[in-house]
C-alpha cells in the first residue's frame, strides 16, 4: 500500500482551491515522503467496520461519504489522498473514511456516534496547516467541513459576518469586499483555508498588525462537542460579559476540544487608500529602525510590516517569475502597507516616511506601487515565499516569536551549525541542505525560519531540533507564534509553557473530550 | 544622431483591477471613491520613452515631457510619470468631459509649442477603449503614425516600429517626427523607485487651460445610456442526447 501511494504521490498547491485530490506536481515529490515519528495507535480506538459505514450511510447523503473497500465502500484510496496528506507532504495518515456533512446537525450526529463507539475523528478544513494538525495520524475518520460553506448573515452597518465554518477565506474576502469591508485576517493560504480552520488555529497573518488576533475579532462560535452536544454561542454582540467566555477556549484549540461549525466575526471597513512599498535594507538593524520610524510617522494607518531576506527573494522571484522592483539585490527586504480613508493624507504621510528613511540612510532603495496590479505583485513577493520554497525542496518550517532585536540571529545560527556539520554551504549545490532563510511578520515579532533540504531526514533534523526550541526558550519566546501545535510540536510545549499550565490544558481536554476521540495524538 | 524630444500622453483612469459598476443614472461608470491610476498602455508609453533614452543616451533623447488632460487629480498621474523618469510635465486642466478629438486638438497645440520629434501614446484608454486619439493626432499634425507598437527603435534619425496586426507582425519605418501608440507587449513598465520619487518632487509641472491653448473642447457626442452586459446564465447538464437536441431546438433555437 505504501509503495502504491508513493508512486502516485503529488504535492498539493496551496492555491489549487478546495477541490479534493486536485494537486500540483512538486519535483522529487516521492523523495519528500513524510519523515516524522508517529505516535503508536491508541489501542482503545475502534477500527471501522462495515456496520459503521452503514450507520453513516443512514445519517448522511451518499455523495458526502468517501469510503474505501477496506471499510466496505467503493472509493479508490487515491480519492482520499488529498485528505490524508498535508500541504507540505510531510504528514500522512491512512484514513479509510471521509465524511463531508452539510449541516451542523449532521456533524452532531456523526460525533455522537463516534463518541459512543470510541471512533477517533480528525476535523479538517482547508488542510493548509503546517504542523500536521489537520490530517490523520493513523486511521481516524476525517470529518471535512468543506460542504458547510454558506454565509448565514451579513450586516453591513456593524460589519458582523455570520457564516459556516467551511467558507474559504478568500471567498469571504470577496463577499465582504463587494460590501466595502475586509476580513480581519489575511494569509497566503487564503485561496484554500477555511474560516473555521483559521479560528481553530487562531491564525495570524499579514493583517494582524492592524486588526489584531481572532480572539478579539471573533464575536461568537457554534461548536459541536465530541459527544455531539451543539454549543450555540453564535452571538453578534460586541460586548457581552455574562460568565466565562467559553469561545476563547475553542479559538486556537486546533480541533481538539470541539468542531467549529459556525463563526460570527467582525469585519473592518475597507480602506479606499492603500499604499504599498518594498524597500531594500542593508542590515537587520536597519529593518528594526525602519519599523520604529514607520510606527512614528504612519502608525495610525500602518496595516502591514513584513520582511524577508535575500535567499527568500531569490526563490520567490525565480518561482513566481517576478522582476526585482529595486535596482540591486539587498540582504533584507521590507514591505510596508498603509491603509486609510483619505488618499491625499496617506500619500503625504507615506511620502514623508519614505523621504526620511532615505535621508537617514536607513533604507538604500525602494519602490512605491503606482496601481493595484503593482500592489498585488509586491504582495506576491512576500506571500509567494512559502510556495516558492516548497517548490525548491523539502521545507522544514519553524514559526517562532522572539524579541525583535535578536529575531534574525537564529537564522545565521542555524546556518552555521549546518555548515559545521558539513550539511550545507550557502550558494552551493550538492549538499543535503539547499537553503536556510528567514521571513515573517516582524511587526509582530514573528519569524518564519525555513530550512529547505533535499528530503526530510533525521541527520538534518537533529541539527536544529531541539536546538531551535532551546534557543527560543532561552529568550522566553514561543516555539509556535501562529502555526499552532498540531502533531509537530505536541511534545515540545514545555519549551514555552510551564508544567502547571500544561497540566491544566490536559484537564480542559478531559472536560470536553473524556474519551479523547477528537483529533487525538495532537496539541496536548 | 541628432537630438530629439519625446512627448508622452498619459491619462488617469479607473484602476484596471477595480470591478466597475454602472452608476444609478446609467450615464456612466461609478468613479467616486474608486481607485484610479495611470492607464496601463500609457505606463508602457512612458517606459518606452525612458528606455529609448537609456539606449541612445541623454545627448540623443534630450527631454521627455509627460502631458495629461483632465481635472486636478490628473496631476497624480503626471507625478507617476515623473517618478518613472520623465523630465517635466504639462497639465491641461479641465473638469469637462473630454473626447478623443478634443484631446488630439489639445495635444497638437502643445506639440506646436514644445516641438517634440516623437509622440508616444497608449493605444487606447481602458475606460472608453476608443483607440482614436493617436490616429486623430497624427491626422491633425499630418505626421506619420505607427500604431499597436510591440517594438520601437530609432535608427539614423528614422523610426522603425513593429506593429501587432491581425495577421501577425508588421514592421514599418518612417521619418521623424511621428506618432506611435503602444500595445501590451511593447515592454514591462518599471516601478517608481524611491530616489526617483524624491527627484520627481522637484521636476517642473506646468498647468494650462484649454482656453489658453485656444481649443474648443465641446462634446460632439452624447451618451444615451450605459448598461451592464446581460448576466451570464447558469449552464445545465443534460441526461441524454435526445434532451440535448430538444434544448438546442426549442430553447436555444439554434437548430
Amino acid at each position: 500500500m505504501f509503495a502504491l501511494i508513493r508512486s502516485r504521490v503529488m504535492a498539493r498547491s496551496r492555491f489549487a482551491g478546495a477541490i479534493p485530490g486536485s494537486k500540483v506536481c512538486t519535483p522529487g515529490a516521492s523523495a519528500l515522503l513524510r519523515h516524522y515519528h508517529k505516535p503508536s495507535r491508541t489501542a482503545s480506538f475502534k477500527t471501522l467496520t462495515k456496520d459503521d459505514l452503514e450507520h453513516f450511510k443512514g445519517i448522511l447523503p451518499a455523495e458526502t461519504i468517501l469510503a474505501t473497500p477496506a471499510v466496505g465502500g467503493s472509493s479508490d484510496p487515491i480519492e482520499l489522498e488529498g485528505f490524508n496528506a498535508d500541504w507540505l507532504n510531510k504528514y500522512r495518515g491512512n484514513s479509510q473514511l471521509v465524511l463531508r456533512p452539510k449541516t451542523t446537525q449532521e456533524v452532531s450526529d456523526i460525533l455522537k456516534y463516534c463518541n459512543a463507539q470510541g471512533i477517533a475523528v480528525v476535523p479538517q478544513g482547508g488542510n493548509t496547516g503546517l504542523v500536521g494538525g489537520s490530517v490523520p495520524v493513523h486511521d481516524e475518520v476525517i470529518l471535512s467541513l468543506r460542504n458547510m460553506s454558506r454565509v448565514r448573515n451579513y450586516d453591513e452597518l456593524s460589519g458582523v459576518l455570520v457564516c459556516d465554518a467551511g467558507c474559504v477565506l478568500e471567498e469571504l474576502g470577496n463577499y465582504v469586499g463587494e460590501r466595502d469591508h475586509i476580513m480581519p485576517l489575511d494569509l497566503g493560504a487564503k485561496g484554500s483555508c477555511h474560516i473555521g480552520g483559521n479560528v481553530a488555529t487562531n491564525a495570524g497573518g499579514i493583517r494582524f498588525l492592524r486588526y489584531g488576533s481572532l480572539h478579539g475579532s471573533v464575536l461568537g462560535l457554534e461548536v459541536v462537542l465530541p459527544d455531539g452536544t451543539i454549543l450555540d454561542n453564535l452571538s453578534t454582540l460586541r460586548k457581552d460579559n455574562t460568565g466565562y467566555d467559553l469561545k476563547q477556549l475553542f479559538i486556537g484549540s486546533e480541533g481538539s476540544l470541539g468542531v467549529i461549525t459556525g463563526v460570527s466575526v467582525i469585519t473592518p471597513q475597507r480602506s479606499s487608500a492603500v499604499n504599498v512599498t518594498v524597500l531594500g535594507v542593508t542590515s537587520y538593524e536597519n529593518v528594526q529602525r525602519a519599523f520604529a520610524l514607520a510606527r512614528k510617522r504612519c502608525g495610525e494607518i500602518l496595516s502591514a510590516y513584513e520582511f524577508w531576506d535575500a535567499t527568500c527573494m531569490g526563490a520567490v522571484l525565480h518561482h513566481q517569475s517576478l522582476k526585482n522592483p529595486l535596482s540591486a539585490e539587498f540582504p533584507f527586504y521590507v514591505l510596508i502597507e498603509t491603509s486609510g480613508s483619505n488618499k491625499d493624507h496617506d500619500d503625504e504621510k507615506m511620502g514623508g516616511l519614505l523621504e526620511e528613511l532615505l535621508e537617514e540612510g536607513i533604507v538604500e532603495d525602494g519602490a512605491l506601487a503606482q496601481d493595484d496590479s503593482q500592489i498585488a505583485r509586491m504582495w506576491t513577493m512576500r506571500e509567494g515565499i512559502p510556495e516558492s520554497l516548497a517548490k525548491t525542496g523539502a521545507t522544514y518550517k519553524y514559526d517562532v516569536s522572539i524579541p525583535i532585536p535578536v529575531l534574525y540571529d537564529i537564522v545565521g545560527d542555524i546556518a552555521k551549525r549546518l555548515e559545521s556539520a558539513q550539511l550545507y554551504k550557502p550558494g552551493e549545490s550538492g549538499f543535503p541542505v539547499k537553503l536556510v532563510c528567514g521571513y515573517g511578520h516582524i511587526g509582530d515579532g514573528n519569524l518564519h525560519l525555513n530550512i529547505v533540504a533535499e528530503k526530510f531526514e533525521d541527520r538534518v533534523t537533529n541539527i536544529f531540533e531541539p536546538y531551535v526550541y532551546e534557543w527560543v526558550k532561552s529568550h522566553r519566546g514561543s516555539i509556535s507564534a501562529e502555526h499552532g501545535v498540531g502533531l509537530m510540536k505536541r511534545d515540545h510545549l514545555e519549551y514555552s509553557k510551564s508544567p502547571e499550565m500544561l497540566a491544566y490544558m490536559k484537564r480542559m481536554k478531559e472536560v470536553f473530550d473524556p474519551k479523547g476521540i477528537l483529533n487525538p495524538y495532537k496539541v496536548v | 544622431m541628432s537630438s530629439l524630444r519625446i512627448l508622452v500622453g498619459v491619462k488617469r483612469v479607473v484602476d484596471s483591477a477595480v470591478k466597475v459598476r454602472v452608476n444609478s443614472a446609467q450615464t456612466g461608470v461609478e468613479t467616486a471613491n474608486v481607485k484610479h491610476s495611470m492607464n496601463p498602455f500609457d505606463e508602457i508609453a512612458v517606459e518606452e520613452a525612458i528606455r529609448l533614452r537609456e539606449k541612445h543616451g541623454k545627448d540623443v533623447v534630450q527631454e521627455i515631457i509627460a502631458v495629461s488632460c483632465g481635472p486636478a487629480k490628473a496631476q497624480e498621474t503626471l507625478r507617476t510619470a515623473l517618478a518613472m523618469g520623465a523630465d517635466r510635465a504639462i497639465h491641461v486642466k479641465t473638469d469637462d468631459n473630454l473626447e478623443p478629438l478634443s484631446v488630439a486638438k489639445l495635444l497638437s497645440k502643445i506639440i506646436g509649442e514644445e516641438k517634440p520629434s516623437l509622440v508616444i501614446l497608449g493605444k487606447q484608454a481602458i475606460d472608453d477603449d476608443s483607440n482614436q486619439t493617436g490616429q486623430m493626432l497624427a491626422g491633425l499634425l499630418n505626421w506619420p503614425q505607427a500604431t499597436f507598437a510591440s517594438k520601437v527603435d530609432i535608427k539614423d534619425g528614422a523610426l522603425e516600429v513593429v506593429r501587432e496586426v491581425d495577421g501577425g507582425l508588421e514592421t514599418v519605418s518612417s521619418s521623424l517626427p511621428a506618432v506611435v501608440t503602444t500595445d501590451l507587449r511593447l515592454n514591462e513598465p518599471r516601478y517608481a523607485s524611491l530616489p526617483n520619487i524624491m527627484k520627481a518632487k522637484k521636476k517642473p509641472l506646468k498647468t494650462v487651460s484649454p482656453a489658453d491653448l485656444g481649443v474648443d473642447i465641446r462634446s460632439r457626442l452624447q451618451t444615451l445610456r450605459v448598461t451592464e452586459p446581460a448576466k451570464r446564465q447558469g449552464g445545465k447538464i443534460v441526461a441524454s442526447v435526445d434532451e440535448l437536441l430538444d434544448k438546442l431546438r426549442n430553447e436555444a433555437k439554434v437548430l
